[in-house]
């Protein structure tokens, strides 16, 4: 089943004549869309919506990046365990699928993170009446949770570490995680905690689970291209900074052509590519970058309209503020 | 004469066919050794481009992540490496002697001292060797701090674990319901006949599905769980039992048992011979069930207690201790062997009914009882033609297992998975799958290939 599609991936190493892969700016311009490589369904990253259309966090660093490169965007749902096999091989050019950045991963692997789109760390959900409170109770516990993530490694490493012991039940898909642990099959839930506000939400009864206060590990989650490209990882970097970047400005998709045309701040004119050849020289064009916040908006908006406290995942900002409000949030200077 | 030989040399190597059909087939294999080298060198190639690590260095770093289901694994040394020499030297030593038995033409008695030599090499010896071994024998069970060697070598018993218990389940119920389908009790029958395209017509995904997320999940939690006095304690996290814990007297107890099962052999065989000297058959049931009561007891009396059993017990979140079916490994096996005995009860049917109804009428004929009509005469005819197709439910077994990583039991793909997630070593890790299950699938026809030789249609 899934690993047909992993059995496909290898065949294209083995059989694929080694021919050198063109720059992939190019070959998305002349293919004229953009493949880009999601969740299959992760509520607020990666989703359809009521019109069958894509939506989430993810899904909009996949359409700012189609923006900047002026094409359409083509989605690819993956599970975790398919996603980096599915960028290494070709099969697509952009990887938005909360990916933890790694050592491993960075080095290894052939691939290289981009810009830390969320600060996110794993933590556990329990039910409500099981009157637990924090991680340390969960001695011998059993733990649903989903294969191919850093996740098993983190929940067996953080139990090791505190002299306890857990039963692991592993599932290829997320939402057979949730339904064993929905009907009882398990004591927790453990994913990235913006993953279990998410799976909460598609729960019978929401309101009787928790997520407890630890965070055990940390989880950088970050778009991922193939290693050797640099243009191409550059121009994913510079449109992530770019939205981060506006809402320190204060531009938004509503105001951004007025602000260009208008503003009198050096650096929002050369950001915004009214003056100067920054976005030339990505080897985009000048209008890139109002393209860019006209279709997703700034980061502030994308956090918001998916993840934010308006949203069923209810999320916190915390860590994902911009760094002059406490946050990690910081784009280095257009300029 | 000389004008044959003349035309024989005029006929140029290309227009020879035998030479022809050589050329072709060094060009075919030359091909295909052509195909298969550019296919490594490209994957090494790509491998190299992408700037991904390849080899199998990896398998010996620390896994780190857990696994639901650790069954213990031999570590094969010391004992059980004497125990193997000693049955593989048994099976040959045998081999040899009824290869020299058959050579000299003697016809093989249960009075005959050869039987007995066959049965102290291949029975006696291994087991004693096994015993006076037993020390020596050492099993590991995986942790997180094992290699990714030992987690693949867990994922594959859990494979094997359910590959074994399905062939030989399926085949079970697979038998009763081809038996029901041919019953002239018509409600029989007919249900029986339902089962069948019930069962075969569903996806296996859709089964496990139902008998995992479905049936399964209506037992009660853990606080509610249904409890016979602390000896089985079912509920959703699995069925609990309390587990033996060998004691002192356990070897001597198991050989005892040993031992009365071959008495009960000896016994059979003597009560054959009876019949056929005869008339009557000798006594077997009671002298059986004797000798399997007296001999464990004697063990037991001489030698202690030989085992004394662990209750599972609520501890915190599980019961703790004892032996414990967790519900994946139950759906998964109970799905594979509903969904092959269908296939099975159909292959076994058309085996019985392809013995010619004369085999039958004959046998009845000859005032045989109903069971032994079906036991000595149609069912060893039927063998012949159920053998071969029962392979391919086997195999199917074997790789229909895979699917565990669906419903979450920790068999050889989803370990791997893991690892390959964990690791990245993709082509290594789907090379492993690959070897391991052709390995798989080649032993169960092997081993089905040999018993279809042995029950075919001996030739007189």
């Amino acid at each position: 089943m899934r690993t047909t599609r992993t059995l496909a991936l290898v065949l294209a190493f083995v059989l694929t004549a080694s021919c050198a892969f063109a720059s992939t700016l190019q070959d998305v311009t002349k293919r004229g869309y953009l493949k880009c490589g999601t969740h299959i369904e992760n509520p607020g990253f990666s989703a359809l919506d009521s019109s069958g259309k894509r939506i989430g966090f993810d899904v909009d660093f996949c359409r700012a990046v189609g923006a900047a490169t002026n094409v359409d965007v083509k989605y690819t749902p993956l599970t975790s365990k398919e996603r980096l096999p599915a960028l290494q091989s070709g099969e697509i050019d952009l990887l938005s699928r909360t990916t933890t950045q790694t050592m491993s991963r960075d080095t290894n692997l052939g691939l290289d993170f981009t810009v830390v789109t969320l600060y996110d760390g794993q933590g556990l959900m329990v039910r409500k009446e099981l009157g637990i409170t924090k991680a340390s109770e969960l001695d011998g516990a059993t733990i649903c949770l989903q294969t191919g993530s850093t996740t098993e490694l983190n929940v067996a490493d953080y139990f090791r570490k505190h002299n306890m012991k857990f039963t692991p039940v592993v599932f290829d898909k997320q939402p057979d995680v949730r339904k064993a642990y929905d009907t009882g099959r398990c004591d927790v839930h453990t994913t990235d905690v913006s993953g279990l506000a998410a799976q909460r939400s598609l729960m019978e009864k929401p309101e009787e689970h928790i997520i407890l206060p630890e965070l055990i590990s940390k989880e950088p989650l970050a778009p991922v291209v193939r290693h050797g490209d640099n243009q191409w990882g550059d121009i994913v970097r510079w449109t992530i900074w770019l939205t981060m970047a506006a809402e320190e400005k204060g531009i938004t998709a509503e105001n951004v052509e007025k602000v260009s045309k208008e503003t009198k701040d050096p650096e929002v004119q050369r950001m915004l590519g009214v003056t100067g050849t920054l976005w030339q020289n990505l080897g985009l064009d000048k209008d890139a970058p109002v393209r860019i916040i006209k279709t997703v908006g700034n980061y502030g908006d994308i956090f918001e309209r998916n993840l934010g406290i308006n949203t069923p995942l209810r999320l916190e900002r915390g860590y994902n503020k911009q760094w002059n409000e406490g946050g990690l949030i910081y784009a280095p200077p257009f300029r | 004469m000389s004008q044959h030989a003349h035309e024989k040399a005029r006929v140029p190597f290309w227009r020879n066919p035998q030479i022809r059909a050589w050329i072709y087939q060094f060009i075919m294999l030359g091909g295909l050794l052509w195909v298969a080298f550019t296919m490594y060198q490209n994957t090494l190639a790509n491998l190299e481009k992408r700037g991904i690590g390849s080899g199998f260095g990896f398998l010996q770093n620390e896994a780190g992540f857990n696994i639901g289901e650790t069954p213990p694994l031999p570590v094969l040394q010391g004992g059980f490496l004497w125990f193997i020499a000693a049955l593989i030297v048994g099976l040959f030593a045998s081999r040899a002697i009824a290869v020299w038995l058959k050579k000299n033409d003697t016809t093989i008695t249960a009075s005959n001292k050869s039987v007995f030599a066959v049965i102290t090499l291949v029975g006696i010896i291994p087991v004693l060797v096994l015993f006076l071994g037993s020390d020596s024998i050492s099993f590991i069970r995986y942790t997180e701090s094992s290699s990714y060697v030992t987690a693949l070598l867990t994922g594959f018993a859990n494979t094997i674990k359910v590959t074994i218990l399905g062939c030989i389940f399926s085949t079970i119920l697979g038998l009763f319901v081809a038996l029901g389908r041919l019953s002239p009790n018509w409600l029989i029958s007919k249900l029986c006949s339902w089962y069948v395209e019930l069962n075969r017509n569903l996806p296996v995904l859709l089964q496990l599905f139902f008998w995992y997320f479905i049936v399964l999940q209506q037992l009660p939690s853990v606080r509610k769980s249904i409890d016979i006095g602390g000896w089985l304690i079912l509920n959703k996290r699995g069925l609990y039992l309390p587990a033996p814990v060998a004691q002192s007297g356990a070897w001597p107890f198991c050989l005892a048992i040993g031992a009365a099962l071959i008495g009960i052999y000896f016994i059979y065989r003597r009560s054959i011979r009876l019949l056929n000297e005869r008339g009557t058959p000798g006594k077997i049931v009671l002298p059986s069930i004797a000798l399997l009561v007296a001999l464990p007891t004697l063990a037991w009396l001489t030698t202690g207690t030989p085992f004394t059993f662990e209750y599972p017990v609520l501890k915190g979140f599980n019961y703790r201790g004892g032996i414990d079916l967790t519900p994946e490994f139950t759906a998964l096996l109970v799905g594979l062997t509903v969904y092959v005995s269908a296939f099975n009860a159909e292959i076994i049917r058309s085996g019985i009914q392809a013995v010619s109804n004369g085999q039958r009428e004959a046998a009845r004929a000859l005032a045989l009882k109903e069971r032994h009509v079906m036991r000595l005469v149609i069912l060893p005819q039927a063998m012949r033609i159920i053998v071969p197709p029962m392979t391919s439910e086997y195999l199917a077994i074997a790789k229909n297992s895979s699917l565990a990583v669906a419903i979450g039991y920790p068999d050889f793909v989803s370990v791997g998975g893991t690892i390959l997630n964990q690791s990245g070593q993709a082509v290594e890790i789907v090379g492993i799958w690959m070897g391991v299950y052709l390995s798989i699938s080649l032993l169960i026809s092997l081993g089905m290939n040999w018993y279809n030789a042995k029950i075919k249609l001996v030739e007189r």
